[in-house]
């Protein structure tokens, strides 16, 4: 299998630095955040590679990254061997474009309330010039909203006549019509019920298999990710810290953190279960400690993680960054 | 044992020009001295707006319109403003979902808890500091002493939910009414604040009525739980019993419909549609037109909750067969 999109070295850094006055008047510091720090990963075509991490550990940068909507600092972005990052940043983008897309994870925030279902669905039609004539664009729009389960008959409505379930299938239709070959997926249904986010899982899954696509998966919970990826990379404070196929990373997840987030999660079938409690917080990105980032929270820091940051190696299959399982220590 | 908390057929109704929306509609359950009751369900279920009815803060125009609630024996659910005054947080105290605008940006955190201390108990300025001080020590809140003099803003996300499960125990009530209280934060935070939540209220002797739509959370941390569909309870018995054999046919989908870490399916069980608006709730039971076993009574008559194996469940496959 050939990789589809390969990402190599990818770094984001925003400036987040007081005003100018303020700098001047206050002798603040210039100050950046590193959202993305270092990150390569492959996905290989139609297969789901998903993200993980909690809050602010970069994961929504490096999914934005990928489809153009920031350019990187440093590093690339190749897909099916074309440097995207560049591209998408120029005139020429506008192909490349057409072959990716993205799901946003509010429904009610990335449909413009304004226009109906079938301005929506068809401006990237005809953006693209992909489909000529109305009478055209109705019937495609049509088959686009059957495509997710809605009718034909819903493209003269209004967003907020849809539920939330139901928006982000609009959403899913929209990023379909230009018919790409990678879907950017950015917590597509942390907004949604447990009943409706099942409707939508399963939705994607079956345009997957039909349509041969591949997904970049971004999510906190871990049990949706198990159940739609084939890999999974762990992300904390703009670094990857594993990178394993699924059922290896469920099964025995090596580094320390992959381990206290799968620890985290409330299992229902295991009612009563102590979990391990997880200590500490996510420390400040504007100022992440040094050597290893996980370091004031691992148990198995030694001096050599307080100073030295870890690459990722791979080890049986999986890509770890840590010292401690480098060393066999755990 | 007596419960501590009664619930009995509450119904709670919005008049609106367009006729009055019954948001809440039949309600009844009991929580004992000490018990964790998880009340679970999807958005617009009816989840929040039964614990608001319970600690008195219905926001208008809602109103309680039918049924009772009794505390230890006393009922507060037609109390004066002032008497639920005192009531709430001293005898019942309450945990919202987000921990910012839960507490006062303007104050110390140091000094909402001693008023709040100082409100329901006799105490001196100093003692009420002391157990101030305790409480957040209590809650795992680093160099507590320190941070009384701090204000909400220069804590995280955890630790300010850990100082509002601090204030909600400071007049040590015998009930807390808990509010999606781990849903805004990230899930290493929400394992801490739950273990923390729980261990608190069983050292205490506080019984909780914990509101969440995460079915994970309310596994590990329940002893009962109710299903709320629609504005009614669907089932409502043990944990375990719910999970592991549901009677209600929602119930059982919106188990089916949860990702599982342990299996591995192809598919996620899906219910189809989605729960109905309130003022378009279908007749018979609200659930008909979703339920895959629907049959004739469904549409026509409303079922109560009924003995349905170890829980009880609002559905028409449990009734008796004679009446069927």
């Amino acid at each position: 299998m050939t990789a589809l999109v390969e990402v190599r070295d990818l770094e984001k850094v925003f400036d987040v630095s007081a005003p100018w006055l303020n700098r001047m008047v206050e002798r603040l510091p210039h100050q950046f955040v590193h959202a993305v720090d270092g990150v390569s990963f492959t996905i290989e075509r139609g297969r789901t590679f998903a993200l993980v991490g909690e809050s602010g550990c970069g994961k929504s940068t490096v999914a934005r990254l990928l489809v153009g909507l920031y350019a990187p600092t440093r590093g690339k972005v190749l897909y099916d061997g074309i440097d995207a990052a560049e591209q998408l940043q120029s005139a020429r983008g506008k192909a490349l474009r057409r072959r990716m897309q993205m799901i946003f994870q509010d429904p009610y925030a990335s449909l413009n309330p304004r226009w109906p279902v079938w301005d929506i669905i068809s401006e990237p039609l005809r953006e693209h010039g992909l489909v000529k004539g109305d009478a055209a664009l109705k019937v495609r729009v049509g088959e686009l909203l059957a495509s997710v389960g809605l009718a034909a008959a819903d493209m003269h409505k209004f967003p907020h006549q849809f539920s939330g379930g139901q928006r982000q299938r609009i959403s899913i239709a929209r990023a379909l019509a230009t018919g790409p070959e990678f879907l950017v997926c950015d917590e597509p249904t942390s907004a949604l019920d447990v009943s409706v986010q099942a409707q939508v899982l399963n939705i994607m899954k079956d345009l997957q298999r039909e349509r041969g696509l591949t997904y970049l998966f971004i999510s906190h919970n871990l049990a949706v990710v198990r159940h739609v990826s084939d890999s999974i990379g762990v992300m904390y404070l703009g670094r990857l810290v594993e990178i394993a196929d699924k059922t290896r990373l469920f099964a025995a997840p090596r580094h320390p953190y992959t381990r206290m987030l799968l620890d985290a999660i409330p299992d229902i079938h295991m009612s009563g279960r102590a979990r391990t409690p997880v200590q500490g917080e996510v420390p400040n990105p504007l100022n992440p400690p040094s050597g290893c980032s996980f370091h004031p929270r691992c148990p198995h820091a030694n001096a050599r993680c307080k100073t030295e940051r870890p690459g990722l190696l791979t080890m049986a299959g999986v890509q770890v960054a840590c010292h401690a399982v480098e060393e066999g220590r755990i | 044992m007596t419960p501590l908390l009664e619930v009995d057929h509450l119904r709670v109704e919005f008049p609106t020009r367009h006729g009055r929306l019954v948001a809440l509609d039949d309600i009844s359950f009991e929580i004992a001295p000490g018990e964790i009751l998880g009340v679970v369900g999807e958005s617009g279920a009816g989840k929040s707006l039964t614990g608001a009815a319970i600690i008195g803060l219905l926001d208008p125009p809602g109103r309680v319109a039918g049924g009772e609630i009794r505390f230890d024996g006393r009922r507060i659910d037609k109390l004066p403003y002032e008497e639920m005054r005192k009531i709430r947080g001293r005898h019942i105290g309450a945990i919202f979902q987000d921990p910012l605008t839960s507490l006062n940006p303007l104050y110390t955190v140091g000094r909402q808890l001693i008023e709040t201390i100082q409100t329901h108990l006799r105490v001196s300025q100093a003692e009420a500091r002391q157990r101030a001080i305790k409480l957040l020590q209590e809650t795992g809140i680093p160099a507590a002493e320190a941070r009384l003099d701090q204000y909400p803003h220069q804590f995280s996300g955890g630790m300010r939910q850990r100082v509002v499960i601090a204030l909600a125990l400071a007049a040590e009530p015998q009930l807390i009414v808990a509010d999606e209280p781990t849903t805004a934060l990230d899930v290493s935070i929400q394992a801490q604040i739950i273990s923390l939540l729980k261990r608190l209220c069983k050292e205490h002797g506080a019984a909780v009525m914990l509101v969440t739509h995460d079915m994970g959370v309310i596994a590990e941390t329940c002893d009962r739980v109710a299903v709320m569909y629609a504005g009614r309870i669907a089932e409502i018995g043990p944990v375990q019993a719910v999970i592991h054999a549901p009677a209600h046919p929602y119930t059982a989908g919106l188990m089916g419909s949860i990702p599982a870490m342990d299996e591995d399916r192809e598919r996620l069980l899906q219910i189809d549609g989605a729960m109905p608006r309130l003022n378009a709730i279908p007749a018979g039971c609200a659930y008909n037109p979703r339920c895959p076993r629907v049959f004739a009574r469904c549409r026509e008559e409303r079922p109560d909750l009924m003995p349905a194996g170890s829980t009880r469940a609002a559905c028409w496959l449990h009734a008796p067969e004679a009446s069927r």
